[in-house]
């Protein structure tokens, strides 16, 4: 009786957390609590913040209760996450390297989800609906918004640069720097195909920095603009006929693939998903992209994402610089935008508002909101939402090459 | 015992140091990149995303142009000219006094769209009758 009571007590996560690493487990625990008071208190980016931080949570507190040997792994088998499981499949020449089904045979729960991120599954499917959710309308009334949308990529290659003097891997360094695309499974499907061990404090830092957006961007809108070229008012856009509508993801598919194909994935699905809402004869579809699909695969997505923040690694140096140059990526993002919007103002004598630039970072909608807002206090009559989404929407594509750029750099 | 105790330790970090190393994608270039290097894959990375939409941003235009010139030609057409001629012409729109049109609604609802331009009417501190909107369209 006694010796059944003491096992309970010496094999209990409260016995773990003070023998070994159990102390790096008890600080995420703490960390993941944070990211639960800002996703539900502070509402930075609810739907996947929540996630993560359960996911986050659950995989600390189980790892608490016992280390997964993969010599014997009937006996000390994780129900929820097993890191080392991962560490095994990711072997080069192992046994095991790149084993899906070692992985469903002797995985927990989060394991077996993992698989879709893993897979680069996820992520695509967001982008389905993500597409399904985004109207091209302005971008097409106002093909010169791509120009806004590529020039907000300047984050992305500064802080890709700035990582490697850091000393990060050419490799990682790619995958911190898509942090400045600000479009989340663009930087996940980047990072789990180029530097995995990075992609619980890489997805923390992005979805945490594109909640920041309204907070990072305005300052630097003020420091690069002046009252004048805030207060500016834009023409109306034109109106844009459902042929094109419909034509727009198909060009685009054919013409960016062609152009880079490890976008395919990524551009390829998010214009299945566009393509979905336009047509206007598959409704039904695209309402399952845009509500049912998206609601479920960001559940798997943020739980299997934050189950990656286990203590003994992501408590490092590593981190800190990771979340340093996110932001970094996402600043200069917005200042390679608004310094491409500066020029097209002059360029077009004044009729092209420069804070619309800004919006070129891919965080839809959020990033527009902010220039509508900027450019509002500047002139109260002015309402750029509209032209502002133009940006905002080629951000997404412009981020989607930039990714396919250094996957098909870094990916071998 | 104390060199058995250091090798022990010098062991664990190579393995670590391994697994590390060893926790990479097939095909995956994991090295460290000299600056000179780094600059230029940067430097050509945003050239290469300049360039991509920059191309697209061309055939963007050219279809736009396109569907606008169809859009136009259909009412330039003799026949077409000549039967809008021959057709009975339509009543003119009584307006409200003071109106300046229609306002295009997209994706909205009338009642929503009234509402809209309520407050903006307000935030504005304009009446109603001294603004005009062209359109309202949700942005989903």
């Amino acid at each position: 009786m006694l010796d059944s009571l003491w096992k309970l007590v010496v094999e209990s996560g409260f016995a773990a957390m003070f023998s070994g690493d159990g102390w790096k487990n008890l600080i995420m625990i703490a960390i993941a609590c944070v990211l639960l008071y800002l996703g539900i208190k502070k509402q930075y980016e609810p739907l996947l913040m929540v996630g993560i931080a359960v996911g986050c949570l659950l995989a600390n507190a189980s790892a608490l209760g016992g280390i997964f040997n993969p010599l014997e792994p009937n006996k000390t088998i994780n129900a929820l996450y097993n890191q080392p499981l991962w560490d095994e499949f990711l072997k080069e020449g192992g046994e095991h390297a790149h084993d899906y089904g070692y992985i469903l045979a002797h995985g927990g729960l989060i394991d077996i989800l993992y698989i879709g991120v893993k897979a680069g599954i996820y992520p695509c499917l967001i982008f389905i609906g993500i597409g399904a959710m985004t109207d091209f309308g302005p971008l097409i009334s106002n093909p010169k918004s791509l120009l806004l949308g590529a020039a907000a990529q300047f984050g992305v290659f500064f802080a890709f640069f700035g990582a490697t003097l850091l000393g990060f891997k050419g490799n990682e360094a790619a995958s911190i720097g898509i942090i400045g695309g600000a479009d989340g499974p663009t930087a996940i499907l980047t990072t789990t195909k180029l530097a995995p061990d990075l992609l619980g404090p890489i997805a923390v830092a992005a979805y945490s920095y594109m909640a920041l957006i309204p907070m990072i961007q305005p300052p630097i809108m003020k420091a690069l603009t002046t009252e004048k070229e805030r207060s500016v008012k834009m023409e109306q856009l034109r109106e844009v006929s459902k042929t094109e509508k419909i034509l727009f993801p198909i060009i685009v598919t054919i013409f960016v693939i062609l152009l880079l194909p490890s976008t395919a994935p990524l551009i390829g699905c998010l214009m299945f998903g566009n393509l979905l809402k336009e047509t206007g004869v598959t409704e039904r579809l695209s309402d399952v992209a845009q509500n049912a699909l998206m609601n479920i695969v960001t559940l798997f997505l943020g739980i299997s994402v934050g189950a990656t923040m286990v203590g003994s690694r992501f408590l490092e140096i590593k981190t800190i610089y990771i979340v340093v140059l996110g932001l970094v990526a996402f600043s200069f993002s917005t200042v390679g935008g608004l310094l491409v919007g500066k020029l097209m103002y002059k360029l077009s004598g004044g009729k092209i508002n420069p804070l619309i630039g800004s919006a070129g970072v891919s965080a839809v909608p959020m990033a527009a909101r902010v220039s509508q807002r900027e450019g509002q206090k500047a002139n109260p009559s002015n309402f750029l939402l509209m032209h502002a989404m133009g940006p905002n929407v080629a951000g997404v594509i412009g981020s989607a090459i930039a990714a396919g750029f250094l996957i098909s750099m870094f990916g071998g | 015992m104390s060199f058995a105790f250091a090798d022990e330790v010098a062991n664990e970090v190579a393995q670590a140091a391994e697994n590390v190393a060893e926790s990479v994608p097939t095909g995956v270039k994991s090295n460290y990149l000299p600056t000179g290097e780094a600059i230029l894959d940067a430097a050509l990375g945003y050239l290469v995303v300049f360039i991509g939409l920059v191309l697209l941003m061309v055939v963007i235009i050219i279809v736009g142009k396109i569907m606008v010139a169809k859009l136009k030609k259909p009412a330039a057409t003799p026949a077409e000219a000549a039967s809008a001629k021959a057709a009975a012409p339509e009543a003119p729109k009584q307006l409200a006094p003071g109106s300046a049109g229609d306002v295009k609604l997209y994706d909205t609802d009338p009642r929503d769209a009234a509402m809209i331009m309520a407050i903006v009417a307000n935030k504005l501190q304009k009446p109603l009758n001294e603004l005009r909107f062209v359109s309202i369209k949700e942005v989903k």
